[in-house]
């Protein structure tokens, strides 16, 4: 289970307020959808979950099954569970993916004082994981993400967290730049990685993709904090009216 | 106005007494020497390698040699190996190869006077030495057509705090195939001063490495001096983790057309080490291309040279050149310099260079870490990768593959 409570968070300089006391939890098993304008602070916030240094935490807590996340590395954080699909994955020219994989692998074993894994085991969920995500065997001998699509860039979050087998996985703007078929692959690929004990959280702007990863609970974003909550249908509502009731509300 | 005469320093003091027991033949080359002293700031090619400061002391010349390490780097690479120990030649001077032949001579090398040097003319000081120096030059001659079965490995050891002096002829007739690796090993306190000359034919393949692993309290000066005939390919590969000082210099001249040039070089630097890397490739034919590629990783207070020049005559129409020098500081007191340089005088050519230095990108290592590896490793990595785009442009695999454990076991020494 995820808790976030009363998250106060500026960018580093402490100049400029992005998240103003934001409280959500997510249950396990749940894939909740934070929807909001641009601006609202949703990028922030995954990338606060997930430890980017930049931010300054003023005040609140994150909780992942209890234990506190606001208190550890970005690596342990991963280690315990957490998993961000980036917007834009960053290339890494000269790391072959399979070397990148296979060092992400062994590396969130070794934290969690498992052994690593043996080479041919590690080959064939790379391979089966690759199959099901359309990704070719070729893709994965080159620098991670050099050279790769924006589509494919994406397919290739979506290996990661299904080898990473997170407790939490949050995508940001999965959807950003993704065409109706590359959507449908990506999403059938996080629907596949639906479990009891693995929750999502989706951000997006857009209720399409919620169409294709179906949410339990929906969570509008605006001005750094969450303000309203619903079902599924609360994305319908917004992709009729759009965020302009939300939007002025804070700002009233 | 009253001329000023510098006073000398203990290091060049100590060459002077050196050299006052030397050959006529030597003391043309070691009058070069004499005159100017050791270079400092103020002269050009020296400006961010002031050895008249850097170099401390000159150690006593070496006499006899003594036994080098049975164990090369290179493990099991079968090579035939060539053991040069303090400035001596160990055993007998034998080619156990098909295809090389193998001598010694004792004449006066070139100084950068002889006809046709590749060398400066100006006069290198670190090239004067050399030749004021070295008693034994080594003569190895690769015959015409001939494609050697294993790599030829010269292994220059210093066994004591002592002056070395090197030199080595290799002479590639036409068409033939040849890996020449170069390896420095020495202790605390020694000197060495290396210069390899090649002469390549027309339709060669040279692939050529030098690879200094010295102590990091020595001192190794290397020059590389090459001339190339038509269709020919020679890469050249520098790999530095040792020595406090070192300058390895590269004059390469092209005089046949069609050929390919592919330099390289990775430096990986710690506490106060100071490495140049000063290269002059010189088109003096047109239709040739030259690919230059250095890399430096420098940590603590260490300092990084790179002075790359690219010349093209008037006539060397079609010259393709592009020159790339990248660093990466790890640390605030570390300093790279970087002084590319294109001379150009044809008007239909191809030529650019671009030099980089920074930290690694925090975005990345972001990334990098937020799919579980812990900061050292996410560095190790990026720096890995950023060493290997240096490291791949060396064809020999099993060389390139020593290469590239140097680089994880120097990273993993960073922790």
């Amino acid at each position: 289970m995820l808790e976030i409570r009363n998250l106060h968070v500026a960018i580093e300089d402490g100049s400029k307020k992005i998240l103003n006391g934001l409280d959500l939890t997510i249950h396990n098993g749940e894939v909740a959808a934070i929807m909001g304008p641009n601006g609202s602070g949703k990028s922030t916030l995954s990338y606060v979950i997930a430890g980017k240094p930049d931010y300054e935490i003023l005040d609140g807590e994150i909780l992942l099954d209890g234990e506190n996340l606001l208190e550890m590395e970005p690596d342990a954080r991963a280690a315990a569970g957490v998993f961000l699909a980036f917007q834009y994955p960053l290339e890494i020219p000269g790391v072959a993916t399979m070397t990148f994989l296979k060092a992400a692998m062994n590396a969130q074993s070794r934290a969690r004082g498992e052994g690593e894994l043996k080479t041919p085991d590690f080959m064939r969920r790379v391979k089966l994981g690759a199959e099901k995500l359309g990704i070719p065997q070729d893709m994965l001998r080159r620098g991670l993400n050099v050279g790769f699509s924006g589509g494919e860039k994406k397919r290739m979050e979506i290996l990661q967290m299904a080898l990473l087998e997170p407790s939490i996985a949050i995508l940001d703007e999965t959807d950003s730049g993704l065409d109706i078929d590359a959507l449908k692959i990506v999403s059938e690929g996080v629907n596949a990685l639906r479990s009891a004990d693995r929750s999502f959280l989706v951000i997006t702007h857009y209720q399409r993709l919620l169409n294709y990863i179906v949410p339990d609970t929906v969570h509008v974003m605006s001005n750094g904090r969450i303000v309203k909550t619903g079902g599924k249908e609360l994305a319908l509502e917004l992709e009729a009216n759009g965020y302009a009731d939300y939007v002025s509300n804070v700002a009233a | 106005m009253a001329s000023v005469t510098p006073l000398k320093t203990s290091a060049e003091l100590a060459l002077m007494a050196q050299g006052a027991g030397l050959p006529i033949a030597r003391q043309s080359a070691f009058g070069r020497f004499t005159e100017a002293g050791l270079p400092h700031r103020r002269i050009e090619a020296y400006h961010y390698s002031d050895l008249r400061s850097l170099m401390k002391d000159a150690p006593q010349l070496a006499q006899a040699s003594g036994s080098a390490p049975s164990d090369t780097v290179f493990g099991d690479l079968d090579a035939m190996v060539v053991t040069i120990v303090d400035g001596h030649l160990v055993g007998e001077v034998n080619a156990s190869l098909a295809g090389v032949t193998i001598a010694t001579q004792g004449d006066a090398p070139d100084d950068g006077l002889a006809k046709d040097s590749v060398f400066p003319e100006s006069g290198d000081p670190v090239i004067a030495l050399n030749a004021a120096f070295v008693d034994q030059t080594l003569k190895i001659g690769i015959t015409k057509g001939a494609a050697l079965e294993k790599p030829i490995h010269l292994r220059f050891v210093t066994t004591a705090a002592v002056s070395a002096y090197t030199r080595a002829i290799v002479n590639v007739a036409d068409g033939a195939k040849v890996t020449l690796i170069e390896t420095h090993e020495g202790i605390a306190g020694a000197l060495s001063n290396s210069v390899v000359e090649f002469s390549v034919g027309d339709d060669v393949q040279l692939d050529h490495v030098r690879i200094n692993l010295v102590d990091k309290a020595a001192t190794l000066l290397t020059t590389l001096g090459g001339r190339m005939g038509a269709r020919s390919t020679v890469t050249s590969g520098n790999f530095v983790t040792g020595s406090a000082l070192s300058r390895h210099q590269v004059f390469l001249r092209f005089e046949g057309e069609g050929s390919t040039a592919t330099i390289s070089g990775a430096s990986l630097l710690n506490g106060r080490q100071h490495v140049d890397t000063t290269l002059v490739v010189d088109h003096a034919v047109p239709e040739c291309v030259s690919r230059e590629h250095f890399a430096h990783v420098l940590d603590g207070e260490a300092t990084g040279v790179f002075q790359g020049k690219i010349i093209v005559r008037p006539h060397a129409q079609k010259t393709d050149g592009k020159m790339m020098s990248r660093a990466v500081l790890l640390m605030d007191g570390a300093t790279m310099n970087n002084k590319p340089e294109l001379e150009i005088f044809a008007d239909d050519v191809q030529c650019g260079h671009g030099a980089t230095v920074g930290a690694l990108d925090d975005d990345l290592l972001f990334y990098l870490r937020a799919r579980g590896l812990p900061k050292p490793e996410a560095e190790a990595l990026m720096l890995q990768a950023f060493v290997g785009e240096a490291l791949e442009m060396i064809p020999h695999e099993g060389v390139r593959e020593t290469l590239e454990g140097l680089t994880e076991s120097w990273l993993k020494a960073r922790g």
